[in-house]
């Protein structure tokens, strides 16, 4: 067991150092043809024209790869998820058609001549708003993470799953929402005083309906039409879909068609039978809503090798918390022994990825590297075993533990439980 | 001139009134739905208390080969073992080593089995079945562990007064605030 790095700083005066380890390139050659002075074994795309303009870009065929992992039910194709492959991405707003997906029944092919959103129950006024009206409404932008809260689910298992980064952790996705503050559309319709829920439901082919404390809505909620600069893609909602920073998916309702204002939860299926976690007492934890912090470790990770040892590389991942900014993130490579604070990029957006990093060198020891966030209250991610210790195994949403990475000597990665 | 002058000022009046941009003037544009909101189609969510349940009723014979046609595929033959998630029985199996998450052991209220069935289920034809057929199909369910007598029939009065074991299985996290 090597000890992990000693300090971030003798880190980088490592990497300043270690100019020479910089990778090799092709020095040029010069050709001896009949026309002397013609610029030779240039690579073929530079002797001919490119492809022409495209009206809608797609990713290099060479990042064919690099795509949502489809996990769904063989007996009923729309019901199911796909993840957003963290493993191949940088930075952390996530591209529109790799931001993960989950459907109860299907993505609807939704006219949006034909939407209606409908505000009504505990109104002054029910009012109903089309598309082309909202889209004349003051919007708002907000940067904001969105998980499934049954992301890495896969970590109350007694085992380890050997699935890549994105593939066990990926149900969690970020983008920027751009749409109506919810709260300035229920002022018109006037919320009555003894509002106190609202019961949302999306038009989709399972008309997914789920309680909300008002309160949300009134706070920072956005009824989103608009993803990253463009129109919601048809697995995000299109044509418009409630966005809760901070809250888990499911309440984040896609294909939004009815928002109904009442006293009581509607007790939904979505919210008793599903997202509801179950205690080893028996009893389950109900309307957990905030999705708390945590942290993944996206480079290295497991489907990736180290090629150099001993040598230089670049941790790399992503934090975020339901309940405001990432303060710290701290790395260990012993198994969490020892920690050392990685670096955070900014802007440190409020209930956003935060992407961190920290140069590690290598010395071709077996580690475990960690990444452990704390955010903006002090609650700091949790090992597996406390995590397990409160909850249990069966309560299979909202895990949020430590994720270790296991580096044997020759360089492969496992996904481990710690050392 | 003078027309110039007063737009620049009502500028400034919006800059000047306006907390912040999302709350930028703006035209009302909702339109009344009064009318809107009382018709079937606004109206799927049923409540514990049974608001919303529409009239109807249906036996658990009935609801029996209602689920061999329809339901049986993905859920197996008598509601476990199918590729989709067991309905029925472990009924008292969530203390145990291996608890199970059925609609008897787990389900609060009755009423969402209704509301659920209806608006999602089968899951190749949502909202394909009658009230009467939903109302069959609860009745089957439930009394497969005699959560209701076999020959009792549910309806409309009756499904919300059904006795799910698991009723106060339930502890809202946020219980000051939501």
């Amino acid at each position: 067991m090597t000890k992990p790095t000693d300090s971030r700083r003798q880190f980088l005066q490592k990497v300043a150092l270690g100019g020479a380890f910089a990778g090799t390139f092709s020095l040029p050659v010069w050709s001896d043809q009949t026309k002397p002075d013609l610029v030779d074994d240039l690579p073929e795309w530079m002797k001919k024209p490119g492809k022409g303009f495209s009206n809608y870009g797609q990713p290099s065929p060479h990042e064919q790869q690099v795509i949502r992992w489809i996990s769904a039910n063989p007996d009923a194709l729309g019901n199911g998820v796909s993840w957003t492959p963290l493993h191949d991405l940088q930075g952390t707003i996530t591209p529109n058609g790799l931001h993960y997906e989950r459907h109860h029944n299907g993505v609807p092919q939704i006219d949006p001549a034909q939407h209606l959103l409908l505000i009504d129950g505990l109104v002054d006024k029910p009012l109903r708003f089309d598309v082309a009206s909202l889209l004349r409404y003051p919007m708002i932008s907000r940067t904001c993470f969105i998980e499934c809260g049954g992301n890495s689910n896969s970590g109350w298992r007694t085992n380890p799953i050997q699935s890549k980064a994105g593939y066990a952790h990926g149900l969690v996705s970020n983008a920027e929402w751009t749409g109506i503050p919810v709260k300035l559309l229920l002022k018109e319709a006037g919320v009555k005083t003894d509002a106190k829920w609202i019961i949302a439901e999306g038009a989709d082919g399972a008309a997914l309906n789920i309680s909300i404390p008002l309160e949300k809505l009134l706070d920072d909620a956005l009824l989103a039409l608009y993803q990253n600069g463009e129109r919601l893609r048809p697995e995000n909602g299109y044509p418009m879909r409630l966005v809760l920073p901070g809250w888990e998916g499911i309440l984040n309702v896609k294909w939004l068609r009815q928002l109904r204002l009442s006293k009581e939860p509607a007790m939904s299926r979505d919210e008793t039978s599903q997202y509801t976690e179950l205690q080893p007492d028996g009893t389950a934890r109900q309307f957990t809503f905030i999705m708390e912090a945590k942290s993944l470790i996206t480079s290295p990770s497991l489907g990736m090798r180290l090629l150099d040892n001993p040598g230089i590389y670049q941790i790399s991942g992503l934090a975020w918390s339901g309940h405001g900014k990432i303060t710290r993130v701290e790395i260990s490579a012993d198994g969490g022994d020892t920690w050392t604070d990685a670096e955070l990029h900014g802007p440190i957006l409020d209930r956003a990825f935060t992407r961190f990093s920290l140069p590690w060198h290598w010395q071709g020891d077996y580690s475990v590297l960690q990444s452990r966030a704390t955010d903006e209250t002090g609650y700091v991610q949790p090992t597996r075993d406390d995590l397990v210790a409160n909850r249990g195994t069966y309560g299979f949403f909202h895990y949020n533990a430590i994720v270790s990475w296991e580096i044997t000597e020759t360089g492969d990665i496992n996904h481990v439980y710690g050392i | 001139m003078s027309t110039g002058f007063n737009f620049l000022s009502s500028l400034l009046l919006i800059a000047c009134f306006s907390h912040s941009y999302a709350d930028a003037e703006h035209q009302s544009l909702g339109k009344p739905a009064e009318q809107l909101s009382t018709q079937a189609q606004w109206n799927l969510t049923i409540t514990p208390d049974g608001k919303g349940l529409p009239i109807g009723k249906g036996s658990s014979e009935q609801g029996a080969k209602i689920f061999a046609l329809k339901c049986a595929a993905c859920h197996g033959p008598a509601g476990i073992g199918g590729s989709a998630e067991p309905l029925v029985g472990e009924v008292g199996s969530l203390t145990s080593e291996y608890p199970e998450k059925t609609i008897n052991s787990y389900w609060p209220y009755a009423t969402t089995l209704f509301d659920y069935i209806r608006r999602a289920m089968p899951i190749d034809a949502p909202f394909s079945l009658s009230a009467d057929e939903v109302y069959a199909l609860c009745t089957y369910l439930l009394s497969e562990d005699d959560i209701i007598p076999t020959d009792q029939e549910l309806n409309e009065e009756n499904l919300p007064q059904v006795s799910m074991p698991n009723r106060d299985g339930f502890i809202a996290v946020y219980p000051d605030k939501y």
